[in-house]
């Protein structure tokens, strides 16, 4: 679904990842990890289209395609989700106008008819009880006064709501307290299907501990520098990144 | 991404005119120039009484006493008054009995326009009278006015009809003598509409007027009276287009509303004139004389506006609340593109005990475009326990146009409270490509994240005009990319 090879990615002449590879298929769910300034948050952007970084080189395949030919729209319309770090705020648009927006869009762009409004009103009551998400939320103005937990809630509903193939979770559960966590973990979990993908990039093992990665890399240095299951996760949660670092330097992983 | 960015806005916000075409339509009109010729022909042409020529005369002169103001933010070239045409109308006088009898090119205008005659008498609770050309062609929905004793017709017919009530306060609210447009619109008005709603009926229909200018190089100078007395209440909407065209056209309109002891007036206008070509080339110079006065005790009166066209709009929609616990309120928001300019806001004139004003104005400017509040706030010294809310805030499209805030505050006692708040804000890229990680192309974007920031006035609108304006505020936006 999703190919990475040898990507290498600069801001303002100073190089943020060199030569990254990575490969993500159908049902699988990647977890990526790696201490601040590894390059996470970048790779994530990359992908989804945000012009402020420089490819220098290598190449990133969306389902066969070049992604670097599509705009960050298309990637979206095409089924690539990116759930923020730090989702902004959107005054005077609520949930509900801002998600029917968004898939009345991607519906044009499959050439579908728009959905209705009862239609859009029911598959939003379903995906809220799925996710768990207060149903007032969703009258709200988008991220407009949120909590940090309620604006990550929120990702997870539109996540819900978008139904992507490829689902990125940048740092979704950073400052979450342990029940929202769950929502969130529970969310994810729910929406997990076999023809679809998951990338969490996380600081913490903590979320892994409700979902179950398949993969799960280290990022040092703007490269994947180790790769293993879910026990690599836990690894590195008793002996901290530094173990990594030693343990490869020497390796080059592929 | 900075510099992709300012290209995508410049394309977005550098949005053509949609609504740009022209009527060929016989027209019966003065030769071009201003002379008392000029105003007894119009006169005449109307078949007013004698108190309107004289009242006419009289602003004639004191207008050739003035000189055009020149204090606004705004810059054009030299009008020249003695090339315009000051009276165009329809050849076709007779009014219709059925929209069959409607000339075919004028229903096509409007259905162009979205807005054909037919469809609107089947729109819920609209009645039209629709002035194009400056006079009107067509009323409907009169019956029901008619049996709650509203009278809502063009100014041309209530001079026929009702020449007492015009008589006793055309030109209370603003006089001849006010200003330099106001002058001249009292000397050359063409036509207009009135409303006269009696002691304690509430309007039963949302009154509506669209307005259209058609004839080239020809000044449209329309006059509106809204008369609620005691304990009425009415909701009056104006809105308008304008065709594509080279010269510069003048709009001097003026609106004089009146509102008696517990009455209330919602005013609601959607402006879409044609505000010239990207280079400024062209478009409709608004400059408008609009005042209330909320005459009786507990009176209310209530502009909103979304104003997205015309080159130059000079426009402040004022209020007297002169009597004791009126309260007044103005909601604007003002999208200023390309290279258009905008010089509005409101003024509240405080003179009773415990009067209440609100304003709320948002202004959104993109391309080269010049976007300016100008506010003034005056409590006197007996408006004992005046309170005034005034909020106002600027949202910038790109790095090449501007806003600007000129509040006036006059505060004459001790215990007025008057408050001022005021933004500025730029669409941040960070909101763009949230918008866009979700589907959302820049044009949604924009239009999305505009209509959210307009959204506290544009919930002000009756109904059927808030969908319009959203629909207004993302077309003026739109433009060239996919």
């Amino acid at each position: 679904m999703l190919s990475i090879k040898n990507l290498t990615v600069s801001i303002h002449g100073k190089q943020i990842i060199g030569g990254l590879n990575l490969e993500v298929k159908e049902g699988e769910v990647h977890a990526i990890m790696g201490p601040n300034g590894s390059g996470k948050s970048t790779l994530a952007s990359v992908i989804a289209g945000r012009d402020m970084f420089d490819v220098d080189a290598g190449e990133i395949t969306y389902m066969d395609q070049n992604i670097f030919d599509m705009a960050p729209e298309t990637r979206a319309r095409e089924g690539i989700f990116l759930g923020f770090q730090y989702p902004v705020e959107i005054p005077g648009v609520s949930i509900a106008n801002f998600l029917r927006t968004a898939i009345n869009e991607k519906r044009k762009y499959l050439g579908l008819e728009p959905m209705t409004g009862a239609e859009f009103l029911k598959m939003m009551e379903e995906k809220k009880k799925m996710v768990e998400i207060h149903s007032k939320l969703t009258n709200r103005s988008v991220n407009e006064g949120f909590s940090g937990g309620e604006k990550k809630k929120n990702e997870i509903f539109q996540m819900a709501m978008l139904e992507p193939r490829l689902a990125i979770l940048d740092e979704t559960d950073s400052g979450l307290d342990i029940d929202a966590l769950k929502v969130v973990a529970n969310g994810v979990n729910k929406l997990r299907r076999p023809d679809n993908a998951t990338i969490i990039i996380t600081h913490y093992q903590r979320l892994l501990d409700y979902i179950v990665p398949d993969f799960v890399h280290v990022l040092y240095d703007g490269r994947i520098i180790k790769s293993g299951d879910k026990k690599l996760a836990l690894e590195l949660e008793s002996k901290g990144y530094d173990w990594v670092k030693k343990e490869t330097k020497a390796d080059t992983i592929p | 991404m900075a510099d992709k960015n300012n290209q995508i806005l410049e394309e977005v916000t550098g949005s053509d005119y949609k609504y740009g075409f022209y009527t060929d339509i016989e027209m019966d009109q003065a030769p071009p120039g201003l002379t008392e010729e000029t105003i007894r022909f119009i006169s005449a042409k109307k078949n007013e009484p004698q108190f309107m020529l004289d009242f006419r005369l009289r602003a004639f002169q004191h207008w050739q006493t003035l000189e055009e103001p020149k204090w606004a933010h705004v810059d054009y070239p030299p009008i020249k008054y003695q090339d315009l045409i000051y009276y165009s109308a329809p050849r076709k006088q007779p009014k219709y009995d059925s929209i069959d009898e409607v000339d075919p090119e004028l229903l096509e205008t409007f259905e162009k326009l979205g807005i054909p005659l037919d469809e609107q008498k089947m729109l819920a609770g609209v009645a039209v009278d629709a002035v194009m050309d400056s006079v009107s062609v067509g009323s409907t929905f009169k019956k029901t006015l008619a049996e709650h004793g509203v009278i809502f017709c063009s100014f041309s017919e209530a001079l026929q009809k009702h020449p007492e009530l015009i008589k006793k306060y055309m030109g209370t609210v603003v006089p001849h003598t006010d200003n330099f447009f106001a002058a001249l619109n009292s000397a050359v008005f063409s036509d207009g509409s009135f409303a006269y709603i009696p002691k304690g009926v509430r309007c039963p229909l949302e009154l509506s007027t669209y307005f259209r200018i058609n004839a080239a190089n020809t000044g449209q100078f329309e006059r509106t009276l809204i008369v609620a007395e005691e304990g009425s209440y009415v909701s009056y909407m104006e809105g308008c287009t304008a065709p594509i065209r080279d010269e510069n056209q003048l709009h001097a309109a003026i609106v004089e509303i009146i509102a008696h002891k517990n009455a209330e007036v919602k005013y609601s206008t959607v402006q879409n004139w044609w505000p010239g070509d990207k280079q400024g080339k062209g478009g409709v110079y608004n400059f408008v004389t609009k005042r209330g006065i909320c005459e009786g005790e507990n009176a209310k009166i209530s502009w909103t506006q979304v104003e997205t066209g015309s080159a130059i709009t000079w426009k402040y929609p004022s209020l007297i609340l002169k009597g004791d616990n009126t309260t007044g309120e103005f909601y604007s928001v003002a999208v200023t593109n390309n290279k258009q300019q905008a010089d509005t806001g409101t003024k509240m004139i405080h003179l009773g005990k415990n009067t209440k004003s609100t304003i709320i104005s948002k202004g959104i400017s993109g391309g080269k475009s010049n976007n300016s509040y100008r506010g003034l706030v005056k409590t006197t010294r007996n408006a004992a326990n005046a309170r005034n809310f005034s909020q106002c805030d600027s949202l910038l499209l790109g790095d090449q146009c501007g806003a600007h805030t000129f509040p006036y505050l006059d505060v004459g006692n001790r215990s007025s409270i008057v408050e001022h708040e005021a933004t500025t804000s730029k669409i941040s890229e960070d909101q763009l490509f949230y918008c866009l990680q979700r589907g959302i192309d820049m044009e949604g974007a924009i239009g999305l994240i505009v209509n959210g920031y307009a959204k506290e006035v544009l919930s002000k609108l009756p109904m059927e005009f808030a969908v319009e304006a959203q629909k207004l505020l993302s077309i003026s936006l739109e433009g060239s990319v996919g």
